[in-house]
């Protein structure tokens, strides 16, 4: 540490180089802070303890065949299973076609499965008391500014109302909050299932799927091969999953998520450490003689070799912590700009220690080279410019 | 005053960047042109190919530098030419599936295939419209199709976990008479009435224990692969049965019911007579589009996102492969400050080394970038990948496509990172004082 002036002092002995490098990596840890969060909130979906304890049934043939609704009593004598409720897709969409909403018809006792969404007891009433009622998530609301009691258009892609058209309309009767910022229902609609069932001519009872809720975590293994084991051999053969592996599978069919982050990461360090790598040589070149100096007034070797090493990785923590500085304010507006597809982009705890061991490692990879040689440095020849 | 000046060059050179980016090829023959002709005709403009010839021929001495510049616009046009190649391959993929003399009829207002429903009566409705081309047989080349999905454990996976979709597609004998470029490379196609699938080339790739002769479970129902099938488009991520059997197994209460109707048209223009005659049938509501329009527009909102991101990625690491060249050839500069005050000492203008060091960067940046294309080119060009997209029911397998374009689009940025690059230490060589210059060691 108390060497510290005298490496600050080395570092920004030449001004220019410094920052124009500081800036290359500044733009690096910019890259991978705001790619790791991605890649975070991908890994993560669908993770959390609420989460663990939810069992998601569908079709085993395939995810758009729906399921009797007369399964649901069957599933609830299960043992081990505390509640279950259905759900039925409905491919909302508002004013343009294009602008997509994530709308289920589900049954009355949906929101019991996920206990992290709040809901107002009176808005809730509302909208139990009225079959054309909807919740809407709160994200939708502050971003559509609609307010209790609007009727909502909304098209839906797939399913015709009696009079077989696809505009539907529905009464706001309440607000989904969020306590868990995992909770994807603030970016949802919900309809009753029966509203849904009776108007349009195409379902007949049918459900989407299940989500079931098992009294012990560690049970759902068993509790999800027994809602199987009703409908095996059957025309509806389901298959269940715990809604963490459920997210995973249908993000892996998205893309592989990692191996492009990875990838794009292994270039933009690649090339990192061969820019400042260079700098750092030119650095130590240059000052081959005060090095030289700093040896013949008595700085043994050891710490001539950790004050540049300890230059090149100062260089980078300063250039990974402001890199990952932006990040953070800048994934302020993520969400809104990947229109809501990334819930999450602020910067983990996680992602801050993997950056910064990230920079050390880099910072001693880039140093190594410049540090040996300034170890080795013979003070007469060094001092005598040869 | 100074730092205005900074700050208005700035501006200009930003300005001039994204009208270069977007310059098509032609534009930058004609720019060649005009340098070349000032390099050969103007007396300014030999000066300035002389300093170049001398910066070039010392490159050698200065190569773990120089590669600092070739190498970090390297990365830059690798990742991008990765991410455009990889949006262009998508798009390309949808692209090809249609074309402008075939069409698809969808119940009105649906966004994709899965989504539609057409009755039995509706199906025979639109066969007999006008504008349908005719087989040989005098039948016209029309194939309603049943589009559904089912879940395959993909290749390499925990067979209960990893499991894909996989969109299934009811097709009549027509389709093959259809899509002329879907082509039987093993095995048959299947037999009518009979549970039999022919599997596309890319599902193959994708899903386990697919292959002639062998038996394949969707759901509790056991289908025989007869054939696999190649196109070259979105069809070969497809399973193709016969519609009918299709039909029983997914719907039941409704096997007569098809998603969609494909039809192949006399030609181009029949489209609009074709369309015109079905919107105006008062016993259908359908919508009809050409099957080019149709997949077009699937592919555009993909295709921009992937991109969106390369840029975004790209232009990041832009910011830090400007800042590296810069450094380098601010180094390279001050290395050379005694030597380019000589030469201006001797009469050579400022005009002809700021020409000459810009040259130089950009050298490096088209080397740069040329090696960077290239590398994607090897690692990328033809590796597939596959996406499952809003209002689809299956997974799409493509290949990244490298086309020129992409590679033009990677090499424009590369001269663009060497052109801010060098202009400003080449404005630092022309403006400091020739006596300052030759003083300093």
């Amino acid at each position: 540490m108390k060497y510290l002036h005298l490496i600050w002092a080395a570092l920004f002995r030449r001004k220019t180089r410094t920052i124009l490098t500081l800036v290359s990596i500044v733009a690096a840890f910019l890259l991978f802070g705001l790619l790791d969060a991605v890649r975070v909130s991908f890994a993560e979906a669908g993770q959390s303890a609420n989460g663990a304890e939810r069992l998601q049934t569908g079709a085993k043939l395939s995810f758009i065949q729906p399921l009797p609704q007369s399964l649901m009593t069957r599933i609830a004598t299960i043992d081990g299973v505390k509640e279950v409720a259905h759900a039925n897709w409905f491919g909302g969409a508002y004013q343009d076609p294009h602008n997509q909403i994530f709308t289920f018809a589900v049954s009355d006792n949906y929101l019991d499965i996920y206990p992290e969404v709040s809901v107002d007891a009176g808005e809730m009433k509302a909208y139990n008391d009225d079959l054309n009622g909807i919740l809407a998530g709160e994200v939708l609301i502050k971003k559509y500014g609609w307010k209790i009691g609007d009727k909502i258009p909304l098209q839906s892609q797939i399913f015709p109302n009696k009079e077989g058209s696809k505009n539907w309309s529905f009464n706001l009767r309440g607000v989904m909050k969020a306590k868990d910022d995992k909770a994807f229902q603030s970016q949802m609609i919900i309809l009753h299932w029966k509203n849904f069932d009776e108007t349009t001519p195409y379902n007949r009872g049918n459900v989407g799927w299940y989500i079931s809720r098992v009294k012990d975590v560690n049970d759902a293994d068993r509790v999800a091969k027994a809602i199987d084991a009703l409908s095996a051999n059957s025309d509806h053969e389901t298959k269940t999953q715990t809604e963490q592996a459920a997210t995973r599978n249908w993000i892996k069919q998205l893309a592989n998520i990692g191996l492009i982050v990875t990838s794009i990461m292994g270039a933009v360090f690649f090339t990192l450490i061969l820019l400042t790598g260079n700098t750092m040589m030119q650095a130590v070149r240059e000052r081959t003689s005060e090095l030289a100096v700093l040896k013949t007034i008595g700085f043994s070797n050891g710490s001539v070799l950790g004050m540049v090493l300890a230059e090149s990785v100062l260089l980078l923590l300063l250039g990974g912590v402001i890199g990952l500085g932006l990040v953070a304010v800048i994934s302020a507006g993520l969400p809104a700009m990947s229109g809501g597809m990334i819930t999450t982009a602020a910067v983990s705890w996680k992602s801050w220690v993997l950056g910064v061991v990230l920079a050390l490692a880099i910072g001693i990879v880039i140093g190594a080279l410049p540090a040996l040689r300034a170890m080795r440095l013979n003070i007469v020849d060094a001092l005598a410019g040869r | 005053m100074k730092f205005l000046i900074g700050l208005l060059t700035l501006v200009v050179v930003i300005a001039g960047v994204c009208v270069f980016l977007s310059l098509p090829w032609q534009g930058l023959v004609v720019l060649l042109v005009l340098l070349g002709a000032w390099m050969l005709l103007t007396r300014r403009g030999q000066q300035a190919a002389q300093v170049t010839g001398i910066g070039v021929s010392t490159l050698g001495q200065r190569l773990g530098s120089s590669a600092v510049i070739v190498v970090g616009i390297a990365g830059v046009v690798g990742v991008l030419v990765a991410m455009l190649a990889m949006a262009n391959g998508y798009s390309e993929t949808l692209r090809r599936s249609g074309g402008n003399d075939t069409a698809i009829v969808m119940r009105g207002a649906s966004a994709s295939e899965v989504s539609s429903v057409l009755g039995h009566d509706a199906t025979v409705v639109i066969e007999q419209a006008p504008g349908i081309a005719k087989d040989e047989a005098g039948k016209p080349i029309s194939s309603p199709e049943l589009v559904v999905a089912a879940n395959l454990p993909m290749k390499g996976g925990d067979p209960e976990q990893d499991v894909g979709s996989v969109t299934v597609r009811g097709v009549s004998d027509m389709a093959w008479k259809l899509r002329t470029n879907a082509k039987i490379i093993a095995g048959r196609k299947f037999t009518p009435g009979l549970r039999e699938l022919v599997v596309g080339k890319g599902a193959q790739r994708q899903y386990e224990g697919i292959d002639v002769d062998r038996e394949l479970k969707l759901g509790n129902q056991t289908w025989k692969v007869v054939g696999i099938f190649e196109s070259n488009d979105a069809m070969e991520s497809e399973l193709w049965g016969d519609a009918d059997v299709v039909g029983s197994t997914y719907r039941p209460n409704g096997s007569n019911s098809r998603s969609s109707v494909f039809v192949r048209l006399t030609g181009a223009d029949a489209f609009e007579p074709f369309k015109a005659s079905l919107s105006s049938d008062p016993r259908l509501q359908v919508d009809v589009d050409t099957t080019a329009n149709y997949f077009g527009k699937q592919s555009e909102g993909t295709t921009k996102m992937i991109t969106v991101i390369g840029i975004v990625v790209g232009a990041i690491m832009a910011i830090g492969a400007v800042f590296g060249a810069l450094n380098t050839m601010f180094a390279a500069v001050a290395t050379r400050a005694r030597e380019i005050a000589t030469l201006r000492a001797i009469g050579f203008r400022g005009v002809p080394v700021v020409v000459a060091i810009m040259l130089e960067t950009m050298l490096l940046a088209l080397i740069g970038g040329a090696l960077g294309g290239l590398v994607a080119w090897l690692i990328f060009n033809g590796y597939t990948a596959s996406t499952m997209t809003a209002g689809t029911t299956g997974q799409l397998m493509f290949t990244f496509n490298v086309a020129p374009s992409v590679l033009w689009t990677g090499i424009k940025w590369a001269l663009a990172i060497g052109f801010i690059g060098g202009l400003y230490p080449a404005l630092r060589a022309a403006r400091l004082p020739v006596t300052t210059a030759l003083r300093e060691s």
